[in-house]
């Protein structure tokens, strides 16, 4: 593992320490929030794939109950039957905060209460199919709505999930071993240089030694 | 209030004006971009979008990814479901995970 371009000096090595320490700390965090995003996630993306399965069935039903009503009735009066809607829906957008990821929260709202308002035409010259086909439509829009919401969740959390796990990675196998390859270094350089010093005063040390000795010859 | 929006081939999509979601006809072409983007612009929080045209326009629909709303959700259009649904949830596992391994079992996609 390649070590960083530093100058091996002491201050270096306390600098290069304290990242160490915060880095481990932010891999640990960093780690719980992996752990618990993935868990909510693996929840909320079962839930998506039983609705969209749901939702998926519910509308090839409507399809053919809307072919069958298309068969039964001529098709001008059908469309003009749908001309004009009775019902209205509107959605409140709010945020919902899931370990920092933000997701929206859709809270719908029916302009008309009452249910029957769904068939906008008069029944005098549609056929029934036409009411079951737009009934089991109206059914099947509670799940469209709530699929929406978990859809988009599951997606943004997902798009979270990938940017923490490599946070995580490059901490785990990038960062930190750079970091602790680096104070071994410095601390090796510092303990080499003390060891030089020590053999350099102890060379110094024989050398004044010798002259002392020189010198009581002479004077002797 | 934001509004909910139906894009999509004509047959498929008619029925949810009943419903009272706003229907939004359109081809496989650059027309249906354009409407993606005014949709997109304006106050919509979710858009409902037939599979073939959600595929033809995937590269439009990716710049809404990161955003709150809208959510762009496929359906099945008349001709029925072609598993791009399912798909695009395996493929947010495994983007998520790193592999799929809540439905790499399961054979229906």
């Amino acid at each position: 593992m390649a070590r960083r371009q530093v100058n091996p000096t002491r201050m270096e090595l306390t600098s290069q320490k304290k990242k160490l320490a915060t880095a481990r700390r932010g891999h640990k965090l960093l780690k719980d929030k992996r752990d618990e995003l993935m868990r909510q996630f693996l929840i909320l993306a079962k839930e998506n794939m039983s609705l969209r399965e749901e939702m998926e069935n519910r509308l090839t039903v409507c399809a053919k109950n809307f072919a069958l009503a298309r068969a039964s009735m001529p098709s001008p009066v059908l469309d003009t039957g749908l001309l004009i809607t009775g019902q209205e829906i509107g959605v409140n957008v709010g945020a919902k905060n899931i370990m920092g990821v933000t997701t929206p929260t859709l809270n719908v709202k029916m302009k008309s209460a009452n249910s029957a308002d769904i068939y906008p035409y008069g029944l005098c010259f549609t056929s029934g199919d036409l009411d079951i086909a737009v009934k089991s439509l109206s059914d099947t829009l509670p799940v469209m709505l709530k699929l929406a919401e978990t859809e988009k969740t599951a997606r943004l959390m997902s798009a979270e999930i990938e940017k923490t796990r490599r946070r995580v990675n490059a901490l785990e196998y990038t960062v930190i071993p750079e970091i602790t390859e680096t104070i071994k270094y410095i601390s090796m350089k510092l303990d080499e240089n003390e060891r030089s010093n020590q053999i350099r005063l102890m060379k110094v040390k024989d050398m004044m030694l010798e002259q002392a000795r020189g010198y009581e010859a002479v004077n002797a | 209030m934001s509004r909910i929006a139906v894009m999509g081939d004509r047959e498929s999509v008619y029925g949810f004006a009943a419903v009272g979601l706003d229907v939004i006809p359109v081809q496989e072409n650059d027309e249906a971009g354009r409407l993606l983007r005014k949709l997109a612009e304006s106050d919509y929080a979710i858009i409902y979008m037939t599979e073939r045209v959600y595929h033809y326009l995937h590269n439009e629909i990716a710049k809404y990814e990161d955003a709150l709303t809208p959510a762009i959700v496929p359906i099945p259009g008349v001709s029925g479901t072609s598993g791009l649904g399912v798909a695009m949830i395996k493929k947010s596992v495994e983007r998520a995970i790193g592999s799929d391994i809540l439905f790499g079992g399961k054979s229906n996609a």
